[in-house]
């Protein structure tokens, strides 16, 4: 640890309410919380301040930030204060900081209860216009790539589809196999009470082909391709590519947007297949190997459980979540501000708004499903 | 000889939401013209620059450019203006997934109908001008920063515009690479007749390349002076500008 200074300027009161501040020897690393607290009692009791150099030797910016407050203090109430006596490198530090031409101009405005609901209110208007607004775009602009005007590079759309296809699988798989083997587990426990153990060949089938596998795979790509969506754009804001773009005269949405989002669509659906394959092999895993349930009355019970109706929905599932985590990382990234730190809150917001709308729309595809019967 | 105003700009306001950065703003820009926008930091010459290229809008007056006010004009019409016109931006801004010779083929692949092999063409001349020949392959992250600038200025220049506007050209290059930027600005604007807009604090390339500013003012929110930057610095008309002219020298 760094050494404390062991001298402590002096601090006196005399009865002409001057009072005087004494610095003397040493002082660095100096922790000037003690003193200043001493000084702001004893200081509304002074008419002058003064600062006096009995033989500083070392100091460093501890002191200076000391002088800094005392002085601003002074200033700030009205206090005379002298500091005449200090060597002339302190002096020029100090008169540096309270040069008059490093005032900010604006912002940094503290809002009252009221006004910051009200601003808040205005912010949420702000976005739910511009949200509106981004789906308005997409729209249009796959209206303009079926009929062929679109901008949309192929190149784009086959990295796109590089990116959340191929380099996607082996981590989708190894997710969901671990899945379909938890699923079972837990589900085995409960139905050996009862000696059905076998049903847990219906369950990781149903489980995973209506929703776990879809679910699984959304939050997977959610984290690893709606983020890399918003940062790869968000990066561009802040490259002043996005503006490049606009003053080209070509729709951010067509060129960035429209492959990410067609990519993922595709995509999704073929993962989803992929998650519920490897859920059922997890399953048959903890079946066959730890529950000793003989291997073709497992896929007997697995293929019986299994039916189009429910693999239809789970795909289903994907296509929306890879449409939702499309457009959540893009649209964050397109709204990201422009410095570095924006970057990183676009990725989150990125993978928040995605999970949180998957799970939404999931409740809403659930109802409309009991309703209709599917 | 008269000139012809290329960019008009009439009371115009610039700013954010209710936070007014400048206001009264009126000039002109004169086709063939090398006009420098400068001020000290802060006080809105990005943001003007930003209008001008129609990347946000006035807050109130009118920027004309070739006859049609920015603000107003339909889609088709701002669209023909900015095919007319290049921007080179301070990072560069070149798209970083493509190679430089793709980056500058864009803009030609989206608004003319030349052949792909003429494009390709095309694209290494462009880069052949700014002295990045042999560069056609390689992606931004690959070359420095000075090296970004110029292919940013190739891609600006891929359309042949009217109209060139810079954003502080020389920030973060060396005085060399500063200078040969500014000979090619030069360069361009002597061969090809381009209106050259160029934003920046920089006094040496301000009194190399200039012949007409103006001076933005970010405590009157005004514009303080204008005029060819050498006659300011001769006749100043205020403090500031001779202040900013001679690097805080007092008169
Ligand atoms: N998007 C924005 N929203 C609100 N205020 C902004 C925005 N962009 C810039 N500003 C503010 O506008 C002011 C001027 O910014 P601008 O970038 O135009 O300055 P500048 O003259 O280009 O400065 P510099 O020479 O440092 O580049 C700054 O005070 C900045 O805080
Ligand atoms: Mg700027």
């Amino acid at each position: 640890m760094r050494k404390k200074t062991e001298n402590e300027p002096l601090l006196t009161l005399d009865k002409d309410h001057l009072l005087s501040v004494v610095f003397e020897g040493d002082i660095t690393h100096f922790n000037s919380e003690d003193f200043l607290r001493r000084f702001r009692e004893t200081a509304p009791a002074a008419r002058l301040i003064e600062l006096t150099d009995n033989g500083i030797q070392e100091w460093d910016s501890s002191l200076v930030a000391v002088l800094y407050e005392i002085i601003r203090y002074a200033q700030e109430n009205k206090i005379k204060c002298s500091y005449k006596s200090l060597p002339k490198n302190l002096r020029d530090l100090i008169r540096l900081a309270f040069a008059d031409d490093r005032k900010p101009t604006h912002g940094g405005t503290d809002y009252s209860f009221l006004e910051s609901i009200g601003k808040a209110t205005i912010d949420l208007c702000k976005t739910v216009n511009s949200v509106l607004s981004f789906l308005g775009q997409t729209l249009a602009s796959v209206g303009r790539f079926f009929s062929g005007r679109s901008v949309m590079r192929g190149v784009d759309f086959c990295s796109a589809l590089e990116d959340c296809g191929p380099k996607a699988i082996a981590i989708v798989a190894l997710i969901s196999f671990l899945v379909g083997l938890i699923l079972a587990f837990v589900g085995a426990i409960q139905l050996q009470t009862f000696g059905a153990q076998i049903y847990v060949a219906s369950l990781v089938t149903i489980g995973m082909c209506r929703i776990m596998g879809a679910i699984m795979v959304g939050i997977i790509m959610a984290g690893r391709t709606g983020s890399s969506y918003a940062a790869t754009i968000g990066t561009m804001q802040v490259n002043e590519e996005l503006d490049a773009l606009q003053t080209m005269g070509m729709s951010r949405v067509d060129f960035l947007v429209l492959p990410r989002i067609f990519a993922l669509i595709l995509a999704m659906p073929i993962l989803t297949m992929l998650a519920d394959i490897m859920g059922m092999i997890g399953g048959a895993a903890v079946g066959v190997f730890m529950l000793d349930l003989p291997y073709e009355e497992y896929l007997d019970y697995s293929l019986r459980a299994f039916t189009l109706k429910n693999f239809l929905v789970g795909i289903f599932h994907g296509f929306c979540f890879g449409i939702i985590i499309a457009l959540c990382g893009c649209y964050s990234g397109l709204t990201c501000g422009r410095n570095a730190d924006s970057v990183g809150v676009a990725t989150t917001h990125s993978v928040v708004n995605a999970i949180v709308w998957m799970i939404v729309v999931t409740g809403i595809i659930t109802v409309v499903c009991l309703e209709l019967g599917i | 000889m008269k000139k012809t105003v290329k960019i008009d700009v009439k009371d115009l306001t610039v700013g954010y939401g209710s936070y007014v950065l400048l206001h009264d703003a009126e000039y002109q820009v004169n086709q063939g013209d090398v006009f420098i926008i400068m001020g000290g930091s802060g006080c809105g010459k990005s943001s003007m620059l930003r209008v001008l290229t129609g990347l946000i809008p006035p807050l109130r007056g009118e920027v004309i450019i070739d006859g049609v006010d920015i603000a107003r004009a339909s889609t088709e019409e701002v669209q023909r203006i900015r095919e007319k016109s290049g921007i080179l931006y301070q990072s560069g801004a070149l798209f970083s997934s493509m190679t430089l010779a793709e980056n500058i083929m864009l803009p030609l692949q989206q608004y003319s109908d030349y052949s792909p092999a003429t494009i390709r063409e095309l694209a290494s001349l462009k880069l052949a001008l700014v002295g990045l020949t042999g560069f056609d392959d390689f992606y931004p992250s690959e070359i420095s920063g000075g090296m970004k600038k110029r292919a940013g200025l190739a891609r600006a220049l891929a359309l042949d515009p009217d109209i060139v506007y810079f954003d502080e050209p020389s920030a973060g290059l060396d005085p060399i690479s500063s200078r040969n930027l500014d000979d090619l600005i030069l360069e361009i604007n002597q061969s090809l007749g381009t209106t050259i807009v160029v934003v920046t604090h920089e006094l040496a390339s301000i009194f190399a390349i200039a012949n007409n500013s103006i001076f933005l003012d970010a405590e009157t929110k005004t514009i303080l002076a204008r005029g060819d930057p050498k006659e300011l610095l001769k006749n100043p008309p205020n403090e500031a500008v001779y202040k900013f002219l001679t690097r805080g020298e007092k008169k």
